[in-house]
């Protein structure tokens, strides 16, 4: 049987592990390869490094800290943060990573996603949505909305019609983030992880809003997440990856226990 | 001791030769069939299609090249989409694969929609036979799978491991000869994955 996956996301700016609260207020709180290392040797399932600046030349920086972390963790390994063209997704994947994760660029111009999946695998193209909650309306049917560039810009954009398109386009895996729970440790967004993980095929990665392993087992289960995000319960040392997968374990979660 | 990694532009071979470096392999990747002839051990990962890597390994000339390692006796390590065009058919537009082992390779249908097809993430390996590149691990330990096709070998005599999704328990290991495979992906399955590749680096085929 699969397991549920916890998946570490560190934001990373000019080098440094970042975090932020409802994408703003963003601080630095450590090394992105050591807090890496440190939970993969506690038995983290997956990694995700978002560039949280992708400016062209924090780029350099990115790949190099990409290929530290690569030769040291053995686990799928995806980087999302300011992928506009299919060189951009080949580079970080030569660089060491396993999946990129589209996100604005994909909004602006939707077929990126069906040309990284052409030229690097549907498995290894995540399209990663931050969405808002707007409440049902003729424009919004779900109820939720589409934003981007962090979380600033609003888009118009049905988020449940956007994840079928992207998974229609050859996306591999979805990320649900939702802006409104972000950082506010209160719990994921249940409802809209529920229904995109009900109306598309492809696994889904719930994001946002963990805070106590609760939190994780409520997605995992009533969410129907196939896979929970999580970053400020670990990177403030609060939690351990070993204690989150005990917790779940107990509750009858399934999830891998030996690494 | 030559180990080559065979290129033949079906996904990202660095992190197999990541994994190798980290094990002790020195692993080089190559596209050439004379050199993959000559070669002491290889490697055959992938990911992708079965149907578009049999039409390269074909125009490479590397199908004829591995073949011809397979008789040799030298061990060759298979991954995920080396696993299944090593069997003799695939479903998908029904190509003639490499054929070291009897058997097809089928897609996972499931009716449950709740079951996402590719299969991806963290599975239990169910060992159903000894091998000496097993021997390295115990049963029930945990690989990460990303496939939408699975293997069928025709004989039991050829899976060493098997693995349960939805009501499907497939291939996850086979092997006959100096031929082992994983339907998972070691180079990515923590340290357990890596010991199975340490294994395979000490194996001689045997």
């Amino acid at each position: 049987m699969l397991s549920k996956r916890i998946i570490g996301c560190l934001d990373v700016r000019n080098g440094n592990l970042a975090k932020s609260v409802k994408f703003v207020d963003t601080r630095d709180i450590g090394d992105p390869i050591e807090k890496a290392k440190q939970y993969y040797d506690d038995g983290l399932d997956e990694l995700v490094f978002y560039d949280i600046t992708a400016s062209s030349e924090e780029r350099d920086i990115m790949l190099d800290v990409v290929g530290k972390v690569a030769r040291q963790v053995y686990i799928p390994f995806s980087v999302g943060g300011g992928i506009r063209s299919v060189s951009d997704a080949r580079e970080l994947l030569w660089a060491g990573a396993e999946k990129i994760n589209l996100n604005s660029a994909a909004v602006r111009n939707p077929t990126i996603i069906a040309e990284c999946a052409h030229a690097i695998g549907n498995q290894n193209t995540v399209l990663s949505m931050d969405i808002s909650k707007v409440g049902a309306n003729r424009d919004f049917p779900s109820g939720y909305e589409i934003v981007i560039n962090g979380g600033r810009k609003r888009m118009g954009l049905d988020a449940l019609e956007w994840a079928l398109k992207g998974e229609d386009l050859g996306a591999g895996e979805l990320v649900v983030n939702s802006i409104d729970a972000d950082g506010t440790r209160d719990g994921y967004e249940i409802t809209l992880t529920r229904m995109i993980a009900e109306a598309v095929s492809i696994p889904v990665i719930a994001s946002g809003g963990a805070g106590k392993p609760e939190h994780l087992y409520e997605v995992l289960t009533e969410g129907c997440a196939d896979a929970a995000l999580v970053a400020s319960m670990l990177h403030y040392d609060q939690y351990k990856v070993s204690e989150l997968k005990t917790y779940l374990r107990d509750r009858g979660v399934k999830v891998r226990m030996r690494y | 001791m030559i180990t080559l990694i065979v290129d033949y532009d079906a996904g990202n071979l660095r992190s197999v030769q990541r994994a190798c470096h980290r094990v002790g392999l020195d692993a080089k990747i190559t596209k050439d069939p004379w050199l993959v002839a000559k070669a002491d051990k290889i490697i055959f990962p992938g990911v992708g299609t079965a149907e578009s890597a049999m039409a390269t390994l074909k125009r490479q000339g590397l199908d004829e090249a591995l073949m011809e390692f397979f008789s040799s006796g030298k061990p060759l390590l298979g991954i995920c989409l080396g696993l299944q065009i090593a069997l003799e058919f695939s479903e998908e537009g029904n190509k003639q694969c490499l054929g070291f082992i009897p058997g097809a390779c089928e897609r996972f249908s499931f009716s449950d929609r709740s079951l996402k097809v590719p299969h991806i993430g963290w599975n239990e390996l169910d060992i159903v036979q000894d091998h000496p590149i097993l021997r390295s691990i115990q049963n029930k330990d945990e690989f990460y799978f990303v496939h939408s096709y699975f293997a069928h070998p025709q004989s039991e005599a050829h899976v060493f491991g098997r693995t349960n999704y939805g009501d499907v328990e497939f291939a996850s290991v086979i092997g006959r000869e100096n031929f082992f495979a994983t339907q998972f992906h070691l180079e990515k399955s923590g340290e357990l994955g890596l010991r199975l590749l340490a294994a395979f680096s000490a194996w001689n085929g045997d």
